[in-house]
């Protein structure tokens, strides 16, 4: 036969270099802005490169940062997830009436937290399990879904607050304060405990079966589940893996304030989604990428940062530059498609 | 070339390359007005992107398009269409939620003044429907149509474009024989008219039937052309480059015991009262027309859709709810829909190969190095053709896409093997490999169900052949007995044979 090339399929093809824009592009992108930051920061002499600056714009990312690994497993099996934001505010609110309420009872204080931190965590379970459970079982599109918990989840903290704010006892403040800002000097525990969830996610995602039916199910639903793919169970994973996920970074936002209130988490839900999304994973599901996601929620942190250190552009214009960033970036994944 | 009368489209010297690989070499074609030619060769020879190429989808990296002897350049296929070349897709290239009539003015449509003028819209479509023989209403949404049907309104959405020239891929693939009579009267009607038509098919019969002329390509390049009074031997010779006689291997009487039974699977809506027994070794085969229900009997069977009937694998009684309930007790279903339902097209080989039997592969992780040495025995055995390793599934050729969901499910090493049209669309050399496989497969004590429309492939497989009609078994045939005239009166309801 005269085919002997095409029988020899080669092992490498030339699409997948370094090179590549679309896996470069997101990586440029932050290290424009740490150069940026870098160059202001020597101008004003303010402190962009500094620990404790380093740190704290680690500190404060890793809330939505932990909630965006999460994103990216549902956004990676074609689903969509909005009602996070919400779902912080509702849980934090439940986790200060629980303490409050127990603080009377329960003597010690470690207990108190341990508590807390399960009341955080199950409850998030539950809220995932219940969007999970709409979408696959009840077979609701996930937008409306999660749009309508969205609005339960806001609806009762405001309830549970009477409108005002719920704060946790003094005491317990100052007790749990150091779950937010202790750590290892500036390598404070949010953001120990966002790198080890974004490493765990980047393995998960790409090296176990879970990952890659994630994948399979964005990708095309049908095919996955004629390949014996259980659809159902591994979507409804995605929602509760990212339930559980908002109840750790609310453990971690609890200590900061010590408080929660109709505002707590506004937004969060389009921050995670557009850190996934300039991250590289395909909104409409099949493709997804967690190292993507940690490196778009350092961009748009960093965005504000740099936003506070210089008066050349107004801080209220944050927003503005956020949305052109994830313009731009969903203009590259097209790219990407359309150079084939 | 001397031609006295310019082709209204020709290529010259056409080279195309998809990254570093070449998959056309100096391909040259001539169209002439009023004569039907025929594009053949194997799976991934370059056919559609010749057609492509010629209908302004695909730019070439060399050579030239003519129109009527002058150098043209495409840059879309609307540019084409303004020429009155005029494309019908491997794939469907319809709208689904919109209605037929819709779908066949899309981008044309009438007006009268500032409003569209349905009415007209209506009647046409109703008229080109007519002429095919094609009983959709108009205002039908396309997603709820038969894939044959949809086919027609392609097909119907080329006529109103008045082509001159008319590409046409594959077809035929998916209609059924009296479809495909429908389709070719057409075809003569258009050569009649003067149209130029470029076709392709991998079933022979049908080329030797319309075309005036055949080019056969082998590899992405011509290795014949010439009139089309060649046989269908000496075609399939040229395509494939060796001698493809004895089709159908062998077939021996199974030995084993009854590895399936089903007793009265009802499919709601679909099949009702389904009985059969499936012995090891057997090949069994089931023939029927197209919307008889049994692709819907076998996604019933696997637990792909709800059903009520008992089962029984291997004597014992067995609840299948689910693909998984039936891999587990060893049972696993090929779908006749590769590119919607059995492949990840915008993955890898290997991320499809394994996809299925992934717990196999996976302890805490997925053993990638595991994967690819089963990807290289998948390449090995079913003779997968691929340009490169990590080409996307959906940029290989039809062919080699059915070759890697055979080995995909032949991955799972299961006991029972359903396989829904396990050629469609496929070259007569790759089918002569299949046909092989499923022999071998019987031959290893494998219980098989072949379900097709092709009756020549059901008569050369099967040890039994089961017919349906309507949801229902209407017939059972054995030995001597199968053969076309009694699978056809019994599929088109004309007698009943003893089950
Ligand atoms: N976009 C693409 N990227 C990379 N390779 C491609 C692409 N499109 C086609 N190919 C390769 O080009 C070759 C020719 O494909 P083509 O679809 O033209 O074959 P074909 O003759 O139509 O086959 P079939 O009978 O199976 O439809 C194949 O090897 C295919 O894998
Ligand atoms: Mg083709």
């Amino acid at each position: 036969m005269t085919g002997a090339a095409a029988t020899a399929p080669q092992r490498r093809d030339r699409s997948h270099s370094l090179l590549d824009l679309h896996v470069l592009g997101p990586i440029l992108a932050l290290a424009a802005l740490i150069l940026l930051g870098t160059g202001i920061s020597a101008t004003n002499e303010s402190t962009f490169l500094s620990a404790s600056n380093i740190s704290n714009v680690l500190s404060r990312s890793a809330f939505i940062g932990i909630i965006a690994v999460g994103m990216t497993f549902v956004i990676t099996a074609g689903g969509l997830d909005l009602s996070v934001g919400s779902m912080a505010a509702f849980i934090a609110g439940l986790v200060i009436l629980t303490m409050n309420s127990l603080a009377g009872t329960v003597e010690s204080v470690p207990m108190l937290v341990l508590v807390g931190m399960g009341a955080a965590l199950s409850a998030g379970l539950a809220a995932g399990a219940i969007n999970g459970f709409l979408v696959t079982n009840m077979r609701i599109e996930a937008f409306i879904v999660t749009l309508g918990t969205m609005g339960i989840y806001r609806s009762l903290v405001t309830w549970l607050a009477d409108g005002g704010t719920l704060s946790l006892d003094f005491t317990l403040r100052t007790a749990i304060r150091p779950i937010y800002f202790g750590g290892f000097g500036w390598l404070t525990w949010p953001i120990i405990v966002f790198a080890f969830v974004a490493v765990l996610g980047e393995l998960v995602m790409r090296r176990t079966a879970f990952g890659r039916y994630c994948a399979a199910i964005g990708s095309n639903e049908q095919v996955a589940r004629y390949s014996s793919v259980n659809v159902n169970r591994v979507r409804m994973a995605t929602y509760v893996l990212l339930g559980l996920l908002v109840g750790v970074a609310t453990i971690l936002y609890v200590p900061r304030l010590g408080s929660a209130s109709p505002t707590t988490g506004v937004l969060w839900e389009l921050e995670a989604i557009a850190a996934v999304i300039i991250g590289g994973t395909v909104l409409k599901g099949g493709f997804g990428r967690v190292w993507g996601t940690v490196i778009g929620v350092l961009i748009l942190s960093l965005i504000g940062n740099i936003l506070n250190l210089t008066d050349a552009v107004s801080p209220y214009l944050n927003g503005a530059i956020q949305g052109v960033i994830i313009i731009l970036a969903v203009v590259l994944q097209r790219e990407k498609k359309a150079g084939t | 070339m001397g031609d006295a009368v310019t082709a209204p489209l020709a290529l010259r010297d056409v080279d195309r390359h998809f990254g570093p690989v070449q998959v056309l070499h100096g391909i040259g074609v001539d169209l002439r007005a009023g004569e039907v030619h025929a594009l053949i060769g194997e799976n991934g020879a370059g056919k559609s992107t010749t057609m492509k190429i010629m209908c302004g989808f695909l730019v070439p990296t060399g050579g030239e398009v003519l129109v009527d002897g002058r150098t043209r350049r495409f840059a879309d296929q609307r540019e084409a269409e303004a020429a009155g070349i005029v494309m019908i897709h491997q794939e469907f290239n319809l709208a689904e939620p919109l209605t037929v009539e819709e779908n066949v003015f899309l981008g044309a449509e009438l007006r009268r003044g500032p409003l569209l003028d349905k009415r007209t819209m209506r009647e046409r479509t109703a008229e080109l429907l007519d002429r095919l023989d094609c009983r959709v209403p108009p205002t039908a949404r396309v997603r709820d149509l038969s894939n044959p049907d949809k086919q027609m309104v392609e097909i119907a959405k080329a006529l109103r474009q008045e082509a001159r020239v008319l590409v046409m891929d594959e077809p035929t693939a998916v209609l059924t024989t009296a479809e495909v009579d429908t389709l070719l009267e057409q075809v003569d009607r258009l050569r009649a008219a003067g149209t130029a038509i470029l076709f392709t098919s991998h079933k022979l019969g049908e080329v030797k039937q319309v075309a005036d002329r055949v080019t056969v390509l082998r590899d992405g390049r011509v290795v014949h052309r010439g009139p089309a009074d060649m046989s269908e031997h000496a075609m399939a010779n040229a395509m494939v480059g060796r001698d493809v006689s004895d089709l159908y291997p062998a077939k021996a009487a199974p030995r084993g015991e009854v590895a399936l039974r089903v007793e009265e699977l009802d499919v709601p809506d679909h099949a009702a009262d389904v009985s059969f027994e499936l012995r090891r070794g057997e090949v069994l085969g089931f023939a029927g027309l197209i919307g008889s229900g049994r692709t819907e009997a076998m996604e019933g069977l696997v637990g792909l859709r709800p059903h009520r009937g008992r089962i029984e694998v291997d004597g014992r009684s067995v609840t299948i709810r689910s693909p998984r309930d039936a891999m587990r007790v060893g049972m696993v279903y090929l779908t006749e829909d590769r590119k919607g339902r059995g492949l990840l097209l915008d993955k890898g080989m290997r991320e499809n190969l394994t996809l299925q039997s992934l717990p196999d592969f996976s302890g805490l992780t997925v053993d990638t190095a595991a994967e690819e040495r089963a990807l290289d025995d998948a390449i090995a055995r079913f003779d997968v053709r691929a340009p490169m390793r990590d080409v996307k599934v959906g940029n290989l050729s039809g062919g080699n896409q059915q070759k890697l969901l055979l080995a995909k499910t032949m991955l799972a090493d299961p006991e029972i093997v359903i396989i829904d049209e396990p050629t469609r669309g496929i070259d007569i050399g790759t089918k002569q490999q299949i046909y092989k496989l499923i022999r071998e497969l019987a031959d290893e004590g494998k219980a098989v169900i072949v379900v097709s429309s092709e009756m020549q492939e059901v008569i050369g497989l099967a040890t039994r052949v089961l017919v349906m009609r309507e949801g229902r078994i209407v017939g059972a045939l054995e030995g001597d007995q199968i053969d076309e005239e009694r699978i056809n009166g019994l599929q088109m309801g004309l007698g009943r044979a003893a089950a």
